[in-house]
């Protein structure tokens, strides 16, 4: 069983190293330079993948979090927690290279359009599910709240995706969808989702197993100390 | 080519912050063999003791 599991976690880390070498060489050599914005264009591509990747995140939370209320096996709220985790991290990328993109496209960092806006509130949200379940005094009840936070928390997603076709906003509009890309940036973009999905799952996969040794620890020190 | 910094700005953050992560989970991984390791020590110190 281990040996297979080694197995896969060393196909998938060669798999995302391969597609995080072809992202980065498309990203820099193969796509074309976008003719109103220039060279910075180019990080779009890493921007819309994370913010993808931290959209599946946080529905991986969502559904293992009703997993975990529904049966309250640990396994189940070990992958919500790990998800969360690393879609906090992909989302503190997603709102720290946005403004550095918003900077020379809108010559402005910040301002509170309902993109912006609502994409900080999830970040937010999910901090405050991480901070739930660590100032929780017994681990049950932090595996509790946190699938509460969780299951709640996750309305924000449609939220932030609708956001740019309900409101209008500065924020560009979803232009895969509306022919607004040639076919080498849409390859490009996709390869990079690729890429940054594989290493999803391997930091979750990576973080899900570390939760569940240190549970096990505390209940081996528990029951050799009482 | 104007606004180079500004992508090598971004590109740099998100190596950076995704290699902090990596090194966070490594620490904890660390943290948690030493735990194990000095479980492991009390209880072959007790099943000596025991004997």
């Amino acid at each position: 069983m281990n040996g297979r599991r080694n197995l896969i976690n060393n196909l998938l880390f060669g798999l995302g190293l391969a597609l995080m070498i072809a992202a980065l060489y498309m990203v820099f050599m193969y796509v074309p330079t976008e003719k109103s914005m220039g060279i910075v264009q180019r990080i779009f591509y890493f921007h819309v993948s994370l913010a993808w990747v931290s959209f599946l995140a946080f529905l991986v939370t969502f559904v293992f979090s009703i997993c975990y209320l529904r049966k309250r096996l640990l396994k189940w709220d070990y992958i919500a927690h790990a998800s969360a985790e690393v879609g906090v991290v992909f989302t503190t990328l997603v709102l720290i290279t946005g403004p550095i993109w918003a900077k020379t496209a809108w010559g402005i960092w910040w301002t509170w359009d309902a993109r912006l806006t609502t994409s900080l509130v999830l970040w937010l949200t999910y901090i405050a599910y991480l901070l739930v379940r660590g100032y929780a005094t017994e681990p049950a009840r932090g595996a509790r709240f946190g699938a509460v936070v969780g299951i709640v928390g996750f309305i924000d997603v449609p939220i932030v995706f609708l956001t740019v076709n309900v409101w209008r906003t500065q924020h560009p509009t979803t232009i895969i969808f509306t022919d607004g890309i040639t076919a080498p940036m849409l390859m490009t973009l996709v390869v990079c989702i690729a890429a940054f999905t594989v290493l999803y799952v391997l930091l979750t996969a990576q973080g899900a197993g570390l939760k569940s040794l240190e549970t096990s620890i505390k209940r081996l020190k528990i029951r050799r100390t009482g | 080519m104007e606004y180079l910094g500004y992508l090598f700005a971004a590109y740099s953050v998100v190596w950076a912050v995704i290699f902090g992560y990596v090194l966070y989970m490594q620490r904890k991984q660390k943290r948690l063999q030493r735990q194990i390791e000095m479980l492991q020590k009390s209880v072959a110190s007790q099943i000596s003791h025991d004997k």
